[in-house]
């Protein structure tokens, strides 16, 4: 893991929470502050309001605190910032985005920040110590990770990479090393080889389209939508099981991002009202339709609950509501009908989305990636697909490579050594 | 103790190690003698007379880079030249030449005689001797002479504890005709270093006359003149080169071995060494891969004087009448007379863990050690150490810099880090695949990348580093020339087929297309045209073809850099860490990382365990 990145991490504890701190260290952290800010940055150590906006997208992440602090004298000895928001979900995860995508960011790994402030010589014999205690800590959690994966599904099927890898490096390796030798010269074409990686290239995307650990850890992300008045605060507050939202008969009640973490019939849930859907309206409304418009956009499920010709675009799945069906009127709007006042459909509704959710989380007793390993096997991905389009042999053995150290990371094993003995197998080599 | 001379550097062994390291030593500014048994067999090919190849091309350039001899002299005896892959990527080419072995060695005797502050001495060492804290202060030869030293470098190749096998008989010595150096190999053994053994083997030397070498296909030198050292050969000294020739085993050849087996070392069980999978013998290609119907066999003329012919591929321990059975039975060979038959050897060496990053021996300061002693085998994986073991032990005798090269800046650093940390299993030869950053380790940047080390060490002649400040001008020049932005139009006008999307780019990133030749480039750029400047402009080329791949690597280099820096301290005892497994334990203790990055590429070393190093370093430091 390369020290001089700047590496960024939630600090925090477990979301949602009123008040999430984002901490940045390395060279870049500052100027990664400013590119999201935008504005000058406030005085060292003093806490400046700043508007986070996602410099690809000029969209509003969040209004937050900025505090800045300049290297060495940081706990980690380099420059530092941290962002003070608002403790949702949605917000940490834009923020974050946001931060990947500026070069020379990345998400720290474990204990990362304390290794480099050992680095830095910002530690004394007593924070060593403990120190120690989280190393073991750590070991015993990736030694557990290590046995769940052990035997386990995911294991075989990064095996199988593995396994395919290694031939194809041996194959690659032998004509580099060995060309002059009659035993390699017979062997296939070079596009074959490379066809081969493209093959465990695909096989790994559909690796990367399943659930993620993330999902069952942190919850599907459901959000209400319609327009204003449409009976959203309610529906929220019936499925919470509490007044958590305010609901009148204005319409444009509601405008800032309501977040509650629920179960449904054991299915975890982070559960999010917004502001109503219409144009016009004042400053502060038209910022919270901003935000609603995001929402809806990223969540896994939508409740719409507005006209059909009117559904958001959305990435997740889309459940048509019929609100406020006690009502007359209700009658001939189309989808499922549902009456918080009543508490009529509530139960279909829930069971319709757990019906959508478990195409989400993996099945009980089932593997899945968490982010880390996610990351990893996308780099891999990412390498082999390349090798299609080369034609230069040291370009494609490159990239193979670089797909077998990515799952050496996941799986701990080490295989320069491991290719050779693969390559003196199955070649007859030498002189 | 009466001593008749003091020298700064004694290098034991008159080998390719040996004679880059004495070399190296002297080009430093040391005082130097090469001790060797036969001063007539110094730079002696013991096998097979080629130099260079995959891997290996990439070594000789690279001692080249840093002043040696091995390519300078290979050129002189040049008779066969072919640039191995050819028409793969630039990282992977790999140029291989054949010697002429008499001239060969004439051209390392030169080199050594002309070299200011090298002396020869004719003896074989029977022993070193040491002074305070048990450091080496210089040796005892056989008859009794005594030398003293502040640093002594041992290349003593395949002489300790040697035996040679063929067939039933058992002979000791390390080659034909010399004997095995076993009193130095006891006292080696007495300090209790870590050693182990391991077997190779040479083919026999065919009567080139008795061949019918008009039923053979040929395979011609190399059309293009180029040269293994980069100060490349006058037009006058270049040799008339020879054509190899290419037979086959078959069904028979391999039946006459099968048939035979009982009679081999190899599988009667008296050989316990341990051989090289990538240089098997005849016998093993046999066992190993029975359902091939047939192994190529190139048949190497081994000098312009001489009849004599190597058959590469043909390694073997049987005994001489097998071995005459079976030439007999190839194509073009079923006539030919065995001048000495194959034989296989079996060695002592010692465990290069026990080496830190200069090749210096830590149980005993003062000692280096270089060459196939460390494990290795083949010419220039010796020649790489043995400049690096003499380049440190005149450091250390004059208080001079050390040469210490790391991973991404060469394949002498993959070498070196490879045999202090892991070990060897088998006789250890370079492949490029041992080198994760071969994409920028080229064999024709080689000069690039370490011709400065050698003109800041002190380690470059005077004409050496004369020639680097006028290349690296030119160099730097021609850099700025790729650095002119043209566009699609314009190449077009040059010829090439490209889009013209109106984006105008510097000439290095035109060179990336395809459809773009040097030809094309030099339409605008007429320096690049300029014949004196081909193989830089080459090199330059390629820098820009690869260069986006290179980039990549960028952090992981960084990376490697950064663990490089935190130093494990001498003494830190791995056993007293917590949490660390007793497998890890004793591989560290074996090799002794001297950084945290050294120590991160030990195989079974997770990242947990790297975290507790760096606590226990950090801790024994403030501490
Ligand atoms: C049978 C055989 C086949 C081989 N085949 C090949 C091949 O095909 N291709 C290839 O690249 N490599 C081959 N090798 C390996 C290659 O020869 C060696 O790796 C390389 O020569 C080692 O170089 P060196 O300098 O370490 O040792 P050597 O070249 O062996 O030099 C050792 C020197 O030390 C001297 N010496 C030893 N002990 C003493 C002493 N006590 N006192 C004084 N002088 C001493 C010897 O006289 C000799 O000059 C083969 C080796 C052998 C033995
Ligand atoms: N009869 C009936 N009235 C409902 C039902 N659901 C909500 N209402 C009423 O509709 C009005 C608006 O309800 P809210 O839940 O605040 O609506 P909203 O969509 O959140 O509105 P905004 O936040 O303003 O966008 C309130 O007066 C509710 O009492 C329902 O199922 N039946
Ligand atoms: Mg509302």
């Amino acid at each position: 893991m390369a020290d001089r990145d700047t590496i960024f991490a939630l600090s925090s504890g477990q979301l949602p929470a009123a008040i999430a701190v984002i901490r940045l260290s390395g060279p870049e952290a500052l100027v990664a502050a400013r590119a999201l800010t935008g504005k000058d940055l406030p005085l060292p150590r003093r806490a400046g309001l700043r508007r986070f906006v996602d410099p690809r997208t000029g969209e509003l992440l969040d209004e937050a605190l900025l505090l800045c602090f300049s290297g060495p004298n940081t706990e980690t000895g380099e420059d530092m910032a941290e962002f003070q928001c608002h403790g949702s979900h949605a917000v940490v995860r834009g923020i974050e985005s946001a931060l990947s995508a500026l070069p020379g960011l990345r998400l720290a790994g474990p204990g990362e920040f304390t290794r480099r402030a050992f680095l830095n010589g910002k530690m004394d014999l007593a924070g060593i110590e403990g120190l120690g205690d989280l190393i073991a800590a750590e070991t015993a959690l990736q030694r557990r990770a290590a046995m769940a994966m052990m035997g386990g599904a995911l294991s075989r099927r990064i095996d199988d990479w593995t396994n395919r890898l290694r031939g194809i490096a041996a194959q690659i390796e032998a004509r580099l090393d060995f060309s002059d030798e009659g035993d390699v010269a017979d062997a296939g074409a070079l596009s074959d080889v490379a066809a081969a990686a493209g093959a465990i290239a695909l096989d790994m995307a559909a690796e990367l389209e399943r659930p993620t650990a993330e999902r069952l850890r942190d919850g599907i992300r459901i959000a209400i939508g319609g327009p204003p008045n449409a009976g959203k605060s309610s529906l929220f507050n019936i499925l919470v099981g509490r007044d958590a939202a305010i609901v009148s008969p204005h319409a444009g009640t509601t405008r800032d991002i309501i977040e509650a973490s629920i179960s449904l019939n054991g299915v975890p849930v982070v559960l999010s009202d917004s502001a109503g859907l219409r144009s016009g309206g004042d400053d502060v409304e038209k910022i919270g339709i901003g935000r609603a418009e995001a929402l809806l956009a990223n969540a896994d499920i939508v409740l719409w609950l507005g006209s059909p010709d009117e559904q958001p675009q959305a990435e997740g799945r889309l459940i048509q509501i019929a609100s406020k069906a006690d009502l007359a009127a209700s009658h001939e709007s189309a989808g499922l009908a549902v009456s918080s006042l009543t508490g009529e459909g509530i139960d279909q509704l829930i069971a319709k989305i757990c019906e959508a959710a478990a195409v989400l989380l993996p099945a009980p007793g089932d593997y899945a990636l968490s982010r880390r390993q996610r990351d990893i096997m996308a780099r891999a991905q990412i390498a082999l697909a390349d090798c299609t389009s080369l034609h230069d042999e040291i370009l494609i053995a490159e990239s193979v490579r670089q797909a077998m150290a990515a799952l050496d990371e996941i799986t701990g094993r080490a295989t320069t050594e491991s290719v050779l003995d693969e390559l003196f197998r199955g070649f007859c080599i030498g002189k | 103790m009466i001593r008749e001379t003091l020298f700064d550097v004694i290098v034991v062994g008159g080998g390719h190690a040996g004679t880059e390291a004495a070399a190296a030593a002297a080009r430093r500014g040391a005082r130097v003698a090469l001790v060797t048994a036969d001063p007539a067999r110094i730079g002696e090919m013991s096998c097979n007379p080629s130099i260079g190849g995959l891997g290996k091309g990439h070594l000789v350039r690279e001692v080249d880079a840093l002043d040696g001899l091995m390519a300078r002299a290979a050129d002189r005896a040049a008779i066969h030249r072919r640039m191995l892959n050819a028409s793969k990527g630039a990282a992977v080419r790999g140029p291989r030449v054949q010697a002429d072995r008499i001239i060969y060695r004439r051209a390392i005797h030169s080199m050594i005689a002309e070299q200011p502050g090298l002396e020869v001495i004719a003896g074989e060492v029977a022993a070193l001797t040491l002074g305070g804290g048990g450091a080496v202060d210089g040796l005892v030869l056989a008859d009794g002479r005594q030398l003293g030293a502040r640093t002594v470098v041992l290349t003593t190749g395949t002489f300790l504890g040697g035996v040679m096998f063929r067939g039933e008989e058992r002979i000791a010595g390390g080659r034909i005709g010399e004997h095995a150096a076993t009193k130095l190999a006891h006292q080696l053994r007495d300090l209790d270093l870590p050693m182990g053994r391991l077997k190779t083997g040479t083919p026999a030397r065919l009567d080139g006359r008795t061949i019918d070498w008009a039923r053979l296909d040929d395979q011609p030198s190399d059309i293009e003149e180029w040269t293994m050292s980069f100060l490349g050969l006058p037009e006058s000294e270049r040799l008339p080169q020879l054509r190899c020739a290419i037979t086959r085993t078959n069904d028979l050849t391999h039946q006459i071995i099968r048939d035979n087996l009982d009679r081999s070392p190899l599988y009667s069980g008296d050989i316990e060494g341990r051989g090289p999978r990538y240089c098997p013998s005849i016998e093993d290609k046999v066992v190993r891969f029975g359902d091939r119907d047939g192994h190529q066999v190139f048949l190497e003329p081994e000098g312009l004087d001489t009849h004599l012919v190597y058959p590469n591929g043909l390694s073997s321990s049987l005994p001489t009448d097998v071995q005459e059975a079976f030439l007999r039975s190839m194509v073009g060979l079923e006539q030919v007379q065995v001048v000495v038959p194959g034989y296989a050897v079996e060695y002592d060496h010692i465990d290069p863990r026990a080496l830190d990053r200069r090749l210096g021996l830590r149980a005993m300061p003062g000692l280096f050690l270089g060459g196939q002693i460390n494990g290795t085998t083949g010419y220039e994986e010796a020649a790489a150490q043995g400049l690096v073991a003499g380049a440190n032990a005149a450091a250390q005798a004059l208080d001079l810099e050390p040469l210490v090269l790391d991973r991404a800046e060469s394949y002498i650093g993959v070498l070196v880090d490879d045999l202090c940390l892991q070990g060897i299993t088998e006789p250890y030869r370079m492949l490029t695949a041992r080198a994760e950053f071969r994409l920028r380790l080229r064999a024709d940047n080689a000069a690039t990348r370490l011709t400065p080390l050698a003109v800041d060490l002190g380690l470059a002649s005077e004409a050496r580093s004369v020639w680097w400040r006028e290349r690296e001008e030119r160099r730097i020049q021609l850099c700025g020339t790729f650095d002119l932005s043209i566009s699609g139009a314009d190449m077009r006008a040059a010829g090439a087929d490209v889009r013209d999307d109106g984006v105008r780019r510097p000439l290095a990133e035109w060179a990336r297309f395809p459809a773009v030749t040097v030809g094309h480039l030099a339409t605008h750029a007429p320096e690049l045209a300029s014949a004196g400047s081909a193989t830089l402009v080459d090199e330059l080329l390629q820098d820009a073809v690869y260069a986006p791949y290179v980039e990549r690597q960028e952090a992981e280099v960084r990376a490697l850099r950064a663990n490089e820096a935190i130093v494990l301290p001498a003494d830190l005892d791995f056993a007293s860490i917590g949490g660390l497994s007793s497998e890890m334990v004793e591989r560290l203790t074996l090799a002794r990382p001297e950084t945290l990055g050294a120590a991160a590429r030990i195989r079974g070393i997770t990242p947990a365990a790297l975290a507790a190093l760096l606590v226990a370093a950090r801790s024994a430091r403030t501490a």
